[in-house]
């Protein structure tokens, strides 16, 4: 294991200056392939794109929480001039709840289809209805505006409690609970029921000396990513059709619009453009196949751009839940059981992230008896997309929050309690894994000893720290090296990049190539150009893409291998790869030849060079762990709390590009104090959604936060050629439980409701 | 809507753009001169993707009417630097990898640099408030903050 202080250990370490690790790339920090291009204006996100004849779409959106449609009457905005199509959920095919593609995360096309655009049914403020296609956006809007519906109001049901009771309105009649036998013949607001178990928990809690025992409550978030989801289409009049869009994946676009659209695979395109974000947001479709319908029927090619509003409104969100949580323990701190409940709203649609929840949250402990109970509840809120480590932090936080209290009733350090009890190589987790060699100890160890955990405290300032845990993923990834006329070196691959995977991409194929890696050139190519790779989530990129890259860069040397066998006229396996260059093993009369020498003659020595992988990845993605620690002075006066320290430690594996690697902690840890402090969707009685913009729906600014600390426990994962670990989203995680922990420690009363808004830190401060 | 015909200065040269009278600065920057570097997040003034200068002032384009820039001299992001001369904020934000996503770094960079020629010491907190309404939703804003303090000690010199 190795440690890196994120702090004063900055941006050099630039071009094969080597690193501590053994590697001549891997772990420096030169600046990102794509970064010029950023910061001066040039590239290109989604709503940057522009067609010749573009005209531009407007959704209609329903007002409503919960009600029928009864009629939509287009003849007023088919008026206007300068109105060119008019859709509504009528153009597309109807789909059957047979389609659908099973999984821990099942992905339901029949639901998908009812989110982008409502059938006969709207089932939140903001589902979208019809769309409307015109000259200018002013035009289309202006039209959206005079497209009449008539609604039939129902009542709407806004949370988890209210929607589980006998009596709740019915989102949808057709939803029957799964997970329970017999399945009900009674429609229900009742998703899914999860449940997961190890050993006999009630039995072992009865050994216990001490239990502690609470109820957590989180409210609907927003992964705020800054670009609103954007996209253009456009429709050939041979019937193909190219799509602009930025997301997650090129490739997620094109297969979940065909379906929805009733196309095939091979009739759509799609070119990916720079992602302004995405968080596991744009891991879904939204606007993709009402710009197809609407530039089929106009035959022009359709720009649509969502506003602010409309992002709030009706995508994203994660899921607020409520969890109960028991955990007992013997006086020296031996944990004996832990037992979860939680439940999770899903939003109009079936498909919380609980399950994820019950996996993760007694995940950073070693538990012989320990069960998960999960709930996933349809209400009248946007269907929940996924949400860095979705499901994860709303666990986590239920569990370190017991965790500290229990540590407190021991008179335990909290870090010391945790280290106790810490997953480790060999430890089985409740959803039946048993881990390899992880860094979760390394973490917590490393914590206890940083300078922030040991500089005292002063009047009204509390300290918390909190575990957290992450599964990452491998996945199918495709990725093709072509090595130019010149010896430099272009790596395609499908992978969105949306954190800086272009300059990992590049260093690992720098590494295994031994070409500098300035002379590299990274990029992610469109659905035609390269194969089919899974979408960018769930910390599988530098992973998976990143396997594949390297499978394809030694194809490549392999083939390059085979040139200089051939000029040498020596048997291939007389050549051997060193530094950037073909060696001859038997010979060393003979002068190696570098990548450039064998690029100038590639013409006659058989064509052009390349190397290609094409990879499912289905074992070794290491589990990421990580610990934060937070400290906050709350004004006794006010409730308002100021974030003092802040520093997250976590086992990355090996640090591709540490700085990319830090950011990813930093960034995540900032979405979780925002998630702990601010954040939360404000609804109305009528269930409209009060807080649409960023001046109320407040993600943390620069003046809100200190310098993030990061500390890298680099624990190499055995899965992967260089160690790689997934790194995105373990760090949101820890926040949660960390920042209430501080605040509670804070205030000397535990805090059990997020965010912790100064109102009600007050009113836990003055209930005496 | 009929269009009203403006002159501006943009980036130094003289523009002349037809707008119609309830367009942003914003949409006219990126829908009629093709000026795409200026981002929207909010177009309600709360994320400063769209921060430009307007006669040397920080504002967000998007609370400005196209027609309201007439006579003025207005700086965007394709103003500041190129590749082969970036700006010193521009190269510490790649230096310090301060950017993950990158569609807040346009608007961050418009305004570090106003910051920075207004008052060429600031402190750590001085940046973070006059950055406070610039949202990036990635980095945590540590190395934001990092970079352009680093900018601020180069351009002292
Ligand atoms: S787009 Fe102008 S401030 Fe957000
Ligand atoms: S880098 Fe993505 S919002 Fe700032």
């Amino acid at each position: 294991m190795t440690l890196q202080n994120g702090n004063g250990h900055n941006g050099n370490g630039h071009n094969g200056s080597g690193t501590s690790n053994g590697y001549k790339y891997v772990g420096t920090r030169p600046v990102r392939p794509d970064g010029v291009d950023k910061v001066t204006g040039r590239a290109n996100f989604g709503a940057d794109i522009s067609l010749n004849g573009m005209i531009y779409g407007s959704v209609v959106r329903s007002p409503h929480a919960h009600a029928k449609i009864k009629k939509i009457n287009f003849d007023k905005a088919l008026k206007l001039k300068g109105v060119k199509a008019v859709i509504s959920g009528k153009d597309f095919p109807t789909l059957k709840p047979s389609d659908k593609l099973p999984g821990v995360a099942p992905l339901s096309f029949y639901d998908m289809s009812r989110n982008v655009i409502a059938r006969d049914k709207v089932l939140y403020d903001g589902h979208a209805i019809a769309a409307v296609a015109a000259t200018t956006q002013a035009i289309a809007d202006k039209a959206a505006k005079l497209i009449d519906v008539e609604y039939k109001i129902l009542k709407p049901v806004m949370t988890a409690a209210d929607a589980m009771k006998e009596k709740a309105p019915l989102l949808h009649d057709d939803l029957f609970t799964e997970g329970v036998d017999p399945t009900p013949k009674k429609a229900s607001n009742i998703a899914k029921r999860t449940e997961l178990k190890l050993g006999d928990p009630e039995v072992a809690m009865q050994s216990a000396d001490f239990i502690v025992e609470g109820d957590y409550s989180t409210e609907t978030v927003h992964q705020g990513y800054i670009e609103p989801h954007a996209c253009a289409a456009n429709f050939a009049q041979d019937g193909s059709v190219s799509i602009w869009a930025s997301s997650q994946g090129a490739f997620m676009i094109r297969a979940y619009t065909a379906r929805l659209c009733g196309m095939s695979t091979s009739k759509i395109k799609v070119i990916p453009a720079e992602i302004g974000g995405g968080f596991g947001g744009k891991t879904t479709i939204y606007l993709e196949p009402l710009a197809l319908m609407l530039a089929k029927k106009s035959g022009r090619p359709v720009k649509m751009t969502m506003s602010r509003t409309e992002v709030m409104r009706a995508t994203g969100p994660t899921s607020g839940g409520t969890a109960h949580v028991k955990i007992g323990a013997k006086k020296d701190g031996t944990l004996v059981a832990g037992t979860l409940e939680l439940k999770y709203e899903a939003g109009a649609f079936p498909g919380s992230p609980v399950a994820l929840g019950c996996m993760t949250g007694f995940a950073p402990y070693d538990l012989k008896d320990v069960a998960c109970l999960g709930w996933d509840v349809v209400v009248n809120r946007p269907k929940a997309a996924a949400y860095r480590a979705p499901g994860a932090p709303v666990a986590a936080y239920a569990v370190e929050s017991a965790m500290d209290e229990l540590a407190h009733k021991l008179g335990i350090d909290p870090l010391t309690l945790r280290r106790k009890n810490s997953a480790k190589e060999g430890t089985k987790a409740v959803y039946g894994v048993e881990f390899d060699r992880i860094g979760n100890e390394d973490c917590l160890q490393a914590a206890q000893k940083t300078k922030h955990y040991n500089t005292p405290l002063g009047e009204n300032q509390g300290r918390g720290v909190a575990s957290g845990f992450w599964f990452n993923i491998g996945g199918t990834s495709s990725a093709e090296v072509m090595i130019n006329e010149d010896g430099t070196v272009i790596v395609a691959t499908g992978s969105p990049d949306i954190g800086g995977s272009r300059a990992s991409m590049a260093l690992m194929a720098a590494e295994v190539l031994g070409v500098d890696v300035s002379r590299i050139k990274p990029l992610v190519a469109d659905t035609e150009s390269v194969p089919y790779s899974d979408l960018t989530g769930g910390s599988r990129v530098t992973f998976a893409t990143g396997k594949a890259v390297i499978d394809a860069a030694e194809d490549a040397i392999k083939d390059m291998k085979r040139r200089a066998a051939k000029v040498w006229k020596v048997d291939f396996d007389q050549v051997d790869w060193e530094n950037g260059s073909a060696i001859c093993i038997e010979n060393d009369e003979i002068k190696p030849m570098s990548v450039a020498d064998i690029a100038q003659i590639a013409g006659k020595t058989g064509g052009a060079i390349s190397g290609k992988a094409n990879i499912n990845v289905t074992k070794g993605a290491g589990p990421g762990f990580g610990t934060h620690i937070c400290d906050v002075e709350v004004d006794p006066e006010t409730g308002r709390v100021t974030v003092l320290r802040y520093t997250a430690i976590q086992d990355v594996g090996t640090a591709i590009h540490p700085s990319y690697v830090e950011g990813q902690l930093q960034g995540g840890a900032a979405q979780g104090i925002g998630w702990a402090l601010n954040e939360e969707y404000v609804y109305s009685k009528e269930g409209n959604l009060l807080n649409t913009g960023f001046l109320d729906y407040r993600v943390p600014v620069a003046s809100d936060l200190p310098m993030i600390d990061t500390v890298l426990v680099e624990v190499p994962n055995a899965g992967h050629p260089f160690g790689v670990r997934g790194v995105g989203e373990t760090p949101i995680v820890p926040p949660l439980g960390a920042v209430a922990n501080a605040v509670s420690n804070a205030i000397g009363k535990r805090m059990t409701s997020l965010p912790m808004s100064p109102a009600k830190i007050l009113q836990k401060i003055d209930a005496g | 809507m009929s269009k009203q015909h403006v002159t501006m200065t943009v980036n130094g040269d003289p523009v002349e753009v037809l707008c119609r009278a309830d367009q942003t600065l914003l949409d006219c920057l990126r829908d009629e001169m093709g000026l795409t570097g200026t981002k929207e997040g909010c177009s309600t003034g709360d994320c400063g993707a769209c921060s430009v200068t307007v006669d040397g002032r920080l504002v967000c384009a998007c609370l400005m009417l196209g027609v309201e820039a007439e006579g003025r001299k207005i700086e965007t992001i394709e103003g500041i630097g190129e590749s082969e001369e970036l700006h010193p904020v521009q190269r510490h934000f790649l230096e310090e990898a301060a950017l993950q996503c990158g569609i807040c770094t346009p608007g961050f960079i418009v305004a570090a640099k106003n910051l920075l020629e207004k008052n060429p010491n600031p402190t750590e907190e001085e940046v973070r408030y006059w950055l406070a309404g610039n949202l990036c939703r990635c980095t945590g804003y540590d190395k934001i903050i990092k970079a352009v303090l680093k900018a601020a000690e180069e351009m002292r010199g």
